[in-house]
């Protein structure tokens, strides 16, 4: 019966063929803008590490002076390093990290390299851990390893490509800002997007080629990037130091809790430490803690730019309007063949059997305009990663997003048929036929 | 010509009518509030920074190896670098003027802090942001001095990056003093930087400096600027500088071979996305600064375009398939008497009352999705005279698209009355 009905549908719109494009085009244009911007959306708002996201939280608390202190203020977005380092000593979650982006000169042995700067990111052990950074080759570097102030660094695979020729360099000196290195462990590729876990130097499209232990960098003075929070008398830079003083928060601090329970009493302990900071004078607000999970500090941050979410509604109007134009041209079609259906109705097809012709008729548009959709959205895709925003480089289709593509053309196409398909299978083909 | 007859065919067709005035009132909203939303992008990407900006450049580059800055003679050192490079791009025959600055409108640099009239305010007065230099800043980026004086060589101090001092002297933007001083008396008043004490004195105004970043966290304060003779020091540096009228490419070209020749120890690029590092005209750092800006409103163009094109295709389409449909009753009319013209007045005027029941329906909408906009995306209010544009066009649009199909009705014989079928 299928075929039957798609014999038909085809034999239908190969009749008129203007109108049929003009269905086909108008299905596929309004497709092809919404896939376009609902994959950028959807690149800019996925998880960065599904699976592992909902058991990484980012605490906050709040060790600013009385100054401008009002009821409702949020706590700082970052840690001082005291508090940073306390926390991290604490080790009251499964793992955690303390980190801060920068940049460092590489000097590479070979003369066929002049000394070049990367980002690094200076950690502490967890990190690779707590973010599932796969290793190509070696490991990453303990917790004693921190204390000890190890010269140890992870590479990543570009950069061991670029001065090992992508050998397994593990084991093997790295000159860094004056100081010699030992490569403990090599990433393979993995570039997290958004770069949650510090937003402050860019959302999208940025990545270290470096980590070190944290206490290395600072002991090193390497230069260092991203926000900085004062109070006080505090700045961004002391005299004598490279670092901002004790009343600025600049580091960020992440910790992993695999279960809800664990995550309430990691709060509860947030609220304990900032009592007994105050106790001791070091705090001067009441306890202000804040424990989001990864998603929800993304969401806080408004990672996804506003500009994004306006296209996004946008083209969902503009696949409105041709939805609203398809089904106003199928409607047309189909009470233009009111006679035929009434023919076949007189020769004893079910209203049932007239309505699933319809419908077929209008899926084989939709699908042929999905796929002409589809084809829209990979040129609009092509257009948006030659735009030079920073994100504009990861806007392609995955396989998820091409399957919405079709469901969306294929329920829009259906949705924009049943209202013409009922009008039409209505008729009463006693009047249309006299009246011929 | 009278509207009933036409009123009483459109109510044979209830679902068309309502579907097409549906989708002129959706195209009107959508059109409308995206020409607004284009033309504010294209006033925001040409809104002067203050500067005259023709024959500008920006040099930007890190030393390798450099001193650490974090002690008085190392510091020294660094500005003894700084002022080094600055003489030698002075020395170019096609540069007229350059002078050490650390960031410039729309680079993305930012610094920038809190304002204070007494040194004990617990909130500060105006945001603005810090702009550190030579002395000649205002003359080489075209500044225009409004009040009090420019800067002199005397008032000239340098620092180190992290350094905590404070200048004795500054130049605000006209912006910044109107924040500031109301009364329009800034020169000579006292005002305290971030947590700086003591005092620094205003002793000039500028008509317009914007700030470095274009953000939209920063657009209370786009153009609340401070002028701070004081070179930073530190193991980067940038400098602004002005090329000789017609000379711009040859001076951006032999910048950065003439600071390599002096000294090799330090990284420059001249190509790629404008960045720190790099060499670029102000004209680059203007059309990067604005880059979203600009695809965003090509890109509300095309939609518009596309959008007014699918309803103009959807209105011909529809009448198209009337016209086939009325066939038998046209061929009547016409043998009754009616003239071409009659025929084709007829599905005009049918056309015009669809689209003006749809571009009432539609001026709602777009006042509406306007209102909407404003909540969700901090949107300013759209002017009436956008809506009356629209509408406007979408009649027009309606017009033209109805012509074609209305032409072909008045072909229509008037032996068709006799035909069956």
């Amino acid at each position: 019966m299928f075929a039957y009905y798609l014999d038909l549908a085809l034999r239908s719109l190969k009749r008129n063929k203007v109108l049929t494009a003009l269905m086909v085009l108008a299905i596929a244009v309004g497709i092809g803008a919404s896939m376009t911007t609902l994959t950028v959306l959807h690149v800019l708002s996925g998880d960065p590490l599904p699976g592992k996201s909902g058991e990484l939280y980012y605490p906050q608390i709040d060790p600013q002076d009385a100054r401008g202190m009002m009821p409702g203020t949020l706590p700082p977005e970052q840690v001082t390093l005291i508090d940073g380092m306390n926390l991290l000593r604490a080790k009251r979650a499964d793992r955690q990290a303390l980190m801060e982006g920068g940049a460092v000169p590489i000097q590479p042995d070979s003369s066929a390299f002049d000394p070049f700067y990367v980002e690094a990111r200076y950690t502490t052990a967890d990190f690779f851990a707590m973010f599932d950074a796969p290793f190509r080759y070696g490991h990453g570097w303990s917790g004693a390893d921190d204390e000890a102030h190890a010269r140890d660094v992870v590479i990543t695979r570009q950069l061991d490509d670029k001065l090992f020729n992508g050998a397994d360099s593990t084991g093997r000196a790295l000159r860094i800002g004056g100081s010699t290195f030992r490569i403990v462990g090599v990433l393979d590729d993995w570039r997290p997007n958004p770069h949650f876990y510090d937003l402050g130097t860019g959302s999208y499209d940025y990545y270290e080629q470096v980590f070190m232990p944290l206490q290395t960098a600072l002991e090193l003075h390497f230069d260092r990037n991203g926000s900085v929070d004062c109070w006080g008398n505090g700045t961004g830079g002391q005299e004598g130091s490279a670092y901002p003083s004790p009343t600025c928060a600049w580091l960020q601090f992440w910790v992993e809790l695999d279960s809800p329970a664990k995550a309430a009493a990691y709060k509860q302990f947030l609220i304990h430490y900032s009592e007994e900071q105050k106790t001791l004078g070091r705090f001067v607000r009441a306890p202000n803690v804040q424990l989001r999970d990864l998603m929800q500090w993304l969401d806080y941050n408004d990672v996804v730019p506003s500009d994004v979410r306006l296209q996004a509604w946008l083209a969902f109007g503009f696949l409105l309007v041709c939805l609203v134009n398809t089904v106003g041209l199928m409607l047309a079609k189909f009470m233009r063949r009111s006679g035929e259906l009434s023919v076949r109705r007189a020769l004893g097809a079910s209203r049932r059997a007239l309505f699933a012709q319809l419908l077929t008729e209008s899926g084989v548009i939709g699908i042929a305009g999905g796929a002409g959709g589809l084809l829209l959205a990979l040129l609009g895709l092509w257009l948006v990663r030659r735009r030079p925003s920073d994100y504009a480089a990861l806007a392609h289709l995955d396989p998820e997003m091409l399957a919405v593509t079709f469901a969306l053309a294929l329920g829009a196409s259906l949705l924009a048929g049943i209202l013409p398909a009922w009008r039409a299978c209505n008729v009463s083909p006693a009047l249309q036929l006299k009246s011929q | 010509m009278t509207l009933h007859p036409i009123l009483a065919a459109l109510k044979k067709h209830k679902a068309g009518v309502i579907l097409i005035t549906l989708q002129i009132a959706l195209t009107l909203a959508i059109v409308c509030n995206a020409v607004f939303i284009i033309s504010q992008r294209v006033d925001r990407i040409h809104r002067p920074t203050g500067l005259d900006e023709a024959n500008l450049f920006q040099v930007n580059q890190l030393w390798v190896n450099a001193p650490t800055g974090n002690d008085q003679a190392s510091i020294d050192k660094l500005d003894a670098m700084q002022r080094a490079d600055v003489e030698i791009l002075r020395q170019l025959p096609d540069v007229e003027s350059a002078v050490a600055i650390n960031s410039l409108p729309l680079s993305g640099n930012n610094w920038s802090g809190g304002i204070r009239l007494k040194p004990d305010q617990k909130t500060s007065t105006a945001h603005a942001s810090f702009y550190f230099g030579g002395w000649q800043m205002v003359h080489v980026l075209g500044l225009q001095l409004i009040a009090g004086r420019d800067f002199t060589a005397t008032d000239q101090r340098h620092r180190g990056f992290r350094e905590k001092t404070v200048p004795p002297v500054v130049i605000v933007s006209k912006a910044l003093a109107d924040a500031l001083f109301p009364n329009g008396d800034a020169v000579g008043k006292s005002i305290y930087m971030n947590n700086d004490v003591p005092p620094s004195t205003i002793i000039g105004v500028v008509a317009r400096m914007q700030t470095p970043t274009i953000a939209s966290w920063a657009k209370d304060f786009a153009f609340n600027t401070i002028l701070i003779p004081a070179r930073m020091d530190a193991n980067f540096s940038g400098y602004a500088v002005r090329a000789k009228p017609g000379r711009l490419e040859a001076a951006m070209r032999e910048a950065p071979r003439a600071l390599f020749a002096a000294n090799p120890m330090r990284v420059i690029e001249t190509s790629g996305d404008y960045e720190d590092r790099t060499v670029h005209s102000f004209a680059e750092i203007r059309a990067y600064a604005y880059r979203a800006d600009r695809g965003m409103a090509i890109l509300m163009g095309v939609i518009c375009v596309i959008l007014l094109c699918v309803t103009g295709a959807g209105i011909v389409g529809l009448t198209s398939f009337w016209v086939g449909q009325r066939r038998k009753q046209i061929g009547i009319r016409r043998a009754l008497g009616a003239t071409q013209r009659d025929i084709l007045r007829y599905f005009q005027t049918e056309n015009l009352l669809i689209a003006g029941a749809g571009v009432v329906l539609g001026a709602i909408l777009a006042v509406g999705l306007n209102l909407w906009l404003m909540k969700q995306f901090a949107m300013d209010r759209m002017s009436l005279a956008y809506v009356l544009v629209g509408i406007l066009v979408l009649l027009l649009l309606g017009q033209g698209a109805v012509f074609a199909p209305a032409r072909r009705a008045s072909k229509v014989s008037p032996v068709e009355a006799t035909r069956s079928v």
